[in-house]
């Protein structure tokens, strides 16, 4: 396995800050999409390092943040049932539904289990022929592949006990929905490396030339960023807006071709709601009619669900950057990663929970 | 309605946390078992703080440290440590973080029914093994059976007696603003072992727990540094975070760590890195934390580096003058953070 020294190092950090700080003149704002970068960026402390004035704009890619409030309301109904082996990653159990979370209720008995890969609850499925086995397909393109091949895996071996509750969401419709809306402060993108390792850039290339906004394909360690940051404010300095490549050591611009022909097989592209960001055309994916068989959705009639968010959470405005967790008043008193009012404080990839790990701005609570 | 409009609709009650009801995060070493302790368990009991890893009790004008302890780990059989070894070495570290010789132990197992006599058999060998290996005594034990379900497989309790030599007194509250932070060895080791162990992720043959007796490391540090070994602390459940924030709190001081002083293992940060783990909230059960006073710490390390449980003994920060309670570490890249303690379980139950 590569090990992460080489991406960790202090001197080479320093120096391209001081790069950084040499080429920017103004005060550019730049949005990394990605969850998983917001928590190095927070946790690093890089945006409190960043040349006066320049900012980071914390985007809405936490796949458990976006996932709609109607999902996670379907996943408790479907868990609560006997039935039922409910399986999920660990992220999911903790988001708050309109009453309770999985955490609550697989405490009140109901067969609830963390799986590290969808495939897990494959092989759950095949050990337990006399229950139902549903897992809970959430997350952006990185986590569709898995999912596309657990069901196909499924499908190939006859499991017909295992189903799947959907609700993938796509990265490029967001960039889009983002940059047209009448308050975009965002000038630049660092787009998510894993995303890019599965479906390439060529998606974002469009974008970047309609828009004219540089989109930096960016990993995930400090001096990944750092150096994504540097790429980013090279091109805005120099009036360029294209699609360029830091993460060199992972992406190609086709992406990862079977991966995505499983995609392709398996799901196709359908409208999704965003929570806290509403609906995006063509910015989900959803079974594909051919392996309706597997889809939760439709195996467990869940009836009519009535949804309530938080009127105190401003998660909506945190995903689509226009305010930090620290402008929302319920942020470190009402809303901790203890009793969290809105999914970005739940996930360890949510905006929220990665300024309240932190210590960001608790001082003056 | 997820619009963003729809946040501003009719007032609703709260998606609330469980409350009701024990989670499986209640026993993580974090925030939520803090809770559970503080809110209900010393409540009840009209206790004090659960802040100490073992009590001390005067008997006859001795010093009599004192501590049990449950383990319910699974598996039972893990790279580097068993079920047996583990309820050993956790029990004398208990005691000896209060500066304590361990002298005697209990032992008591609750089985489930079905149980191979060969794997109880094995693993009471291997505690009589760690035992005399430690030189303790297990002096008295228990025995129950339950039925199939009713628990998993195998729960170790074990009971702990020691005595404390006169002149040393670690506790958690023993933190003083410029005492050194130092700690005994590389993190994240039994955590991570256990996890690859349970779940297949195939670090098993890189990464064993830690699990080892401590109480010969804290004699040489107490013979070195006498009373100027203010506090000790063994960062089990929860990790370093848990532990640093613990002494933090207990001493109202505040502690300021450097990160890349912290020692992680290149295999565990690996693991850590695959599956999105803090190798500081990872649990670990051989190696401790010191608070030492700066004028005995560069003897006390010494005296550590000569032991093999203490030969990785680095310095990783300072004790501040505050704010009370609050622990925060130098990043890499030269920035500070808050070092913040989990809400409930990063990993499942390990120990």
């Amino acid at each position: 396995m590569k090990h992460l020294d080489e991406y960790r190092d202090p001197a080479l950090a320093r120096r391209l800050l001081g790069e950084l700080r040499a080429t920017a003149t103004r005060p550019w704002t730049v949005m990394e999409v990605c969850g998983g970068q917001t928590h190095t960026i927070v946790r690093q402390g890089i945006d409190e390092l960043l040349p006066a004035g320049m900012r980071m704009i914390h985007g809405p890619g936490c796949p458990v943040c976006v996932t709609p409030l109607e999902i996670i309301d379907k996943a408790l109904a479907i868990a609560a049932r006997p039935e039922v082996i409910f399986t999920s990653y660990g992220d999911m159990l903790r988001v708050p539904g309109t009453s309770g979370d999985l955490v609550g209720l697989k405490a009140r008995g109901a067969d609830v289990r963390v799986v590290y890969s969808p495939l897990d609850a494959v092989r759950i499925a095949r050990e337990n022929p006399e229950r139902e086995v549903v897992f809970l397909a959430v997350g952006f393109e990185t986590t569709a592949p898995a999912n596309a091949m657990a069901v196909l895996d499924a499908a190939k071996t006859g499991v017909t006990n295992f189903s799947v509750l959907v609700s993938h969401v796509l990265v490029p419709p967001a960039i889009t929905t983002l940059l047209e809306a009448p308050d975009n402060q965002v000038r630049a993108f660092l787009a998510a490396g894993h995303v890019c390792a599965v479906m390439g850039w060529t998606e974002y290339e469009p974008i970047a030339d309609h828009y004219g906004v540089p989109i930096v394909v960016t990993g995930f360690e400090p001096l990944d960023l750092l150096e994504g940051i540097l790429m980013a404010v090279r091109q805005l300095e120099t009036g360029r807006a294209v699609v360029e490549n830091q993460y060199v050591r992972a992406v190609r611009r086709t992406g990862n071709t079977a991966a995505r022909d499983a995609v392709a097989q398996v799901f196709r592209v359908t409208d999704r709601k965003w929570r806290g960001i509403g609906e995006i055309p063509a910015s989900g994916l959803a079974l594909d009619p051919a392996f309706a068989g597997f889809d939760a959705d439709r195996r467990f009639a869940t009836g009519d669900i009535v949804t309530r968010e938080s009127p105190a959470c401003i998660a909506g405005e945190i995903l689509r950057g226009t305010r930090l967790p620290t402008d929302c008043q319920a942020y470190g008193t009402a809303c901790t990663p203890r009793t969290p009012l809105g999914a970005p404080m739940v996930s360890s990839e949510g905006t929220c929970a990665a300024f309240h790990n932190a210590g960001r701005g608790l001082e003056l609570r | 309605m997820t619009s963003p409009a729809g946040l501003a609709g009719p007032a609703c009650p709260m998606p609330s946390a469980e409350t009701e009801r024990v989670l499986l995060g209640h026993g993580s070493g974090g925030q939520l078992m803090t809770e559970l302790l503080t809110d209900v368990i010393t409540a009840e009991l009209g206790t004090g703080e659960p802040l100490e890893d073992a009590a001390v009790v005067g008997v006859g004008g001795v010093d009599t440290v004192f501590t049990t302890d449950g383990f319910v780990v699974t598996p039972r059989f893990f790279p580097g440590g068993d079920i047996g070894s583990l309820a050993v070495h956790g029990t004398i570290n208990d005691l000896a973080m209060r500066g304590a010789i361990p002298v005697a132990l209990s032992l008591a197992y609750i089985i489930e029914e079905g149980l191979p006599i060969a794997e109880l058999r094995r693993i009471t060998r291997s505690a009589a093994a760690a035992a005399a290996a430690a030189g303790v005594e297990i002096a008295t034990g228990d025995t129950k059976v339950v039925g199939r379900g009713a628990a998993d497989g195998l729960y170790v309790t074990t009971t702990g007696i020691g005595l404390r030599p006169e002149g040393a007194r670690p506790s958690a509250a023993g933190g003083r603003p410029g005492d050194v932070v130092v700690l005994s060895g590389p993190i994240g080791l039994h955590g991570t072992a256990i996890l690859s162990a349970r779940e297949g992720l195939g670090f098993e043959a890189e990464i064993a727990s830690d699990s080892r007796p401590l109480h010969r490391l804290v004699a040489a540090m107490l013979a070195a540094g006498g009373t100027g070994v203010h506090t000790l602390r063994d960062p089990t459940r929860g990790g370093l975070a848990s532990a640093l924030n613990e002494l933090a709190s207990a001493s109202g001081t505040g502690i300021e760590i450097t990160e890349a002083d912290v020692p992680v293992p290149r295999p565990v940060a690996a693991a850590c890195e695959l599956l999105g783990l803090d190798p500081m909230h990872v649990a670990n059960e051989g190696c401790l934390l010191g608070l030492l006073a700066p004028e005995s710490a560069r003897d006390v390390l010494r005296a550590m580096r000569a032991l093999p449980e203490g030969v990785d003994a680095t310095v990783i920060g300072e004790v501040t003058d505050g704010p009370a309670g609050r622990v925060s570490a130098r990043t890499l890249i030269g920035s500070t953070r808050i070092v913040d303690v989990l809400i409930g379980e990063q990993l499942p139950r390990i120990c």
